[in-house]
């Protein structure tokens, strides 16, 4: 890649994946018209799903993935001391995504019991989002993430420029896409708390927000709390919402 | 514990194959699982039946679709909820391009850098960029059908219980229908590549498991057959799988007539070979694969055979589709107390999600079995004697680690799925 005539340097990039489902990895190879610009644009050093070679000398880590055992905590502080820049990407790198409902437990023995019996099996008692253990420099939202945005911000960081994450709530483009409102339709939703950048896909789709990209700038929870009431909706079904990605503080 | 440099490469998640060497021979390879379990069964108590399928469909990011339709078709089996001829079809469509989708990663991504001799996708993207453009252009299609019907390609949110929020339009459907069709020199283009390789000679007489088929090639529910002559109902699928745990694997183990079974495309193609589309039972005949066929090579043949499958029977599908009134349907469900088992087949073999509901229709326990789970044991067993076999005919240590690799990656192992 040329700049003003002068080749630039491809900064490193490495992906590592932790507790997940690997579907943000795959958002890159889903990425189909413009894999070949994006691997242009990173030397892509350490992606174990889809290469064999690795190595260890990397400027940027993408971390995929929640941290639930022991050992993941030593290797992700290992990534974090070799990274320059180190990603979370995805929501469950982010908050710790769907992996935290885990948490709501307060018995992990039972936990435990529930899957796997009376096998012994190894895990932490808490579910951790990658900035409960190390140092985090850019957040990739989005159970998956969204693919365009993430070329938008992996080229803002390799090009060492800055990214403007969207502040608005995902109702506002749900509105501009001049939607039927879920909440006209008798069905909770979490687009007027939740941080743009996903076009409202779900809306878009008869379906309600989830949540999974987390808070947008300054979000007003309390009051949108009463109005989830005054439709109707009880507590209950108000914390299925807000605890589905652990990604809202109550 | 292991480190990063012990994973093996290009499978969806964390296993090992760890090698014992003796006087410098190889004389074992055994496959060990180490991905972090997740504990979704337990996270699921209590959920609402309106988010148990966008739960769900969080175990794996590359067959999540199967994952919703199988936890959709669950809690419509507990509700007694009966759905239309329309979902059931959009349903079938979303399931052959999952598989297209998964299938044509596997065997380009995955698979054909290792008979290519490369490490990855990126040497074949500078050497043979054809193939490549081919890869991502199959890959696309596929995608944009989930896209399209599924709300998304990766986590859809339009398939619900009871139906689907929203139908395409037929503007969209016409679209990919003329994409689909003009896909189809890229399929034959992708079956003279693979045509070229060699596939190792191997056999490992076993198992195979499978739903079975009645008038369609099965995708989603039905009875539960075996290669040994075993026949289930859907609901029995407990005894299809006698779970069990192991301390060389953080994913559960299944077993039935043998030691070990096998489940995916082979383990489909063998047991309903008949109800293969005739445009993907010539593919078998090119690549003289009949059923049985016992190499567990040939999955990555029998998961090319597919595509062609999928492609002609979606084809087929979308006529029927674009015949029919494509506005919403009106959805209510009644919860009520009880269970559900849904069964389909998702790209890499039978995935089972069982429900079980309070009278509120929120979640009280449930149990989900993943196709790769189901693989392990086999995929133990026919390292053990792939190493005996190629050691008695003189080949070298880095000859049999490659083919091991190999032999693990042929069944496609979705390993953070079966741990979930």
């Amino acid at each position: 890649m040329q700049y003003l005539g002068v080749e630039l340097i491809k900064p490193k990039a490495a992906f590592f994946d932790f507790s997940c489902c690997e579907g943000c990895q795959l958002q890159i190879a889903n990425n189909e018209n413009k894999l070949l610009d994006f691997i242009s644009l990173v030397e892509v050093v350490n992606f174990r799903e889809i290469l064999t070679e690795r190595n260890n000398d990397y400027d940027i880590a993408f971390i995929e993935g929640s941290i639930t055992r022991k050992d993941e905590i030593d290797r992700l502080k290992k990534i974090r001391e070799k990274a320059k820049i180190l990603v979370a990407f995805g929501t469950c790198a982010s908050f710790g995504g769907i992996n935290k409902l885990k948490n709501k437990f307060k018995d992990i023995e039972w936990v435990k019991k529930e899957v796997y019996g009376n096998c012994p099996i190894e895990t932490n008692d808490k579910v951790m989002a990658v900035n409960e253990v190390v140092k985090v420099d850019f957040y990739i939202y989005g159970c998956p993430v969204n693919k365009s945005e993430v070329e938008a911000i992996v080229q803002s960081i390799a090009l060492g420029r800055e990214f403007r994450y969207l502040k608005h709530p995902v109702c506002f483009r749900c509105k501009e896409k001049q939607n039927i409102c879920l909440y006209e339709m008798g069905k909770i939703c979490m687009g007027p708390l939740t941080r743009a950048g996903c076009g409202a896909r779900c809306p878009s789709n008869g379906n309600s927000c989830i949540g999974c990209r987390g808070p947008a700038e300054e979000p007003n929870i309390e009051f949108m709390k009463t109005i989830m009431i005054k439709n109707g909706f009880t507590e209950r079904q108000i914390r299925d919402k807000f605890e589905l990605f652990s990604a809202f503080k109550e | 514990m292991h480190n990063e440099k012990d994973y093996l490469t290009r499978v969806e998640g964390h296993g090992t194959i760890d090698i014992k060497v003796r006087n410098g021979r190889i004389k074992k390879a055994e496959w060990q699982v180490i991905e972090t379990p997740r504990f979704f069964e337990a996270m699921m108590v209590d959920k609402h039946f309106d988010d148990v399928s966008l739960i769900v469909s969080r175990i794996c990011g590359i067959c999540s679709i199967a994952h919703s339709t199988a936890s959709i078709r669950a809690t419509e089996n507990a509700f007694d909820v009966k759905i239309s001829g329309k979902t059931e079809l959009f349903r079938r469509i979303l399931m052959n391009a999952e598989t297209l989708q998964s299938h044509i990663l596997h065997l380009y991504f995955l698979a054909l850098p290792d008979f290519l001799g490369e490490g990855s996708i990126f040497p074949i993207i500078t050497k043979n960029k054809n193939a490549a453009e081919i890869a991502l252009r199959l890959k696309k299609i596929a995608n944009d059908m989930c896209d399209v019907i599924g709300g998304r390609n990766t986590h859809p949110m339009t398939m619900v219980v009871g139906g689907f929020t929203k139908f395409p339009s037929k503007e969209s459907l016409l679209i990919l229908q003329k994409d689909l069709l003009n896909s189809v020199p890229d399929l034959i283009e992708t079956s003279k590549i693979f045509m070229s390789l060699k596939i190792p000679d191997f056999e490992r007489e076993t198992e195979f498991v499978s739903l079975k088929g009645e008038n369609n090639y099965p995708w989603i529910g039905g009875q539960l057959m075996s290669s040994d002559g075993v026949l289930k109902p859907e609901s029995e699928y407990k005894k299809m799988t006698n779970e069990f745990m192991s301390d060389w694997s953080t994913s559960k183990l299944a077993k039935l007539s043998r030691d070990s079974f096998a489940v995916g495309s082979l383990a489909r193609i063998n047991n309903n070979f008949n109800l293969l589309h005739p445009k993907a039972k010539e593919i078998c005949e090119n690549f003289k694969l009949k059923a049985i066929c016992y190499n567990p090579f040939m999955n990555n043949i029998a998961q090319l055979v597919e595509c062609f499958h999928a492609v002609y029977e979606t084809l087929e599908l979308f006529e029927k589709v674009l015949n029919m009134d494509l506005s919403p349907e009106d959805i209510k469900i009644k919860p009520k107390k009880g269970k559900g088992v849904g069964a389909v087949e998702a790209p890499r073999g039978i995935l089972y999600h069982c429900n079980e509901y309070n009278e509120e229709g929120r979640i009280v326990h449930c149990d989900f079995i993943i196709p790769t789970g189901q693989n392990h044991a086999n995929i133990r067993e026919d390292l053990n004697k792939l190493v005996k076999d190629y050691s008695k005919k003189g080949y070298s240590d880095s000859e049999i680690e490659l083919l091991c690799q190999m032999l693990v990656r042929s069944y496609d192992p979705c390993i953070s799925c079966s741990v979930h």
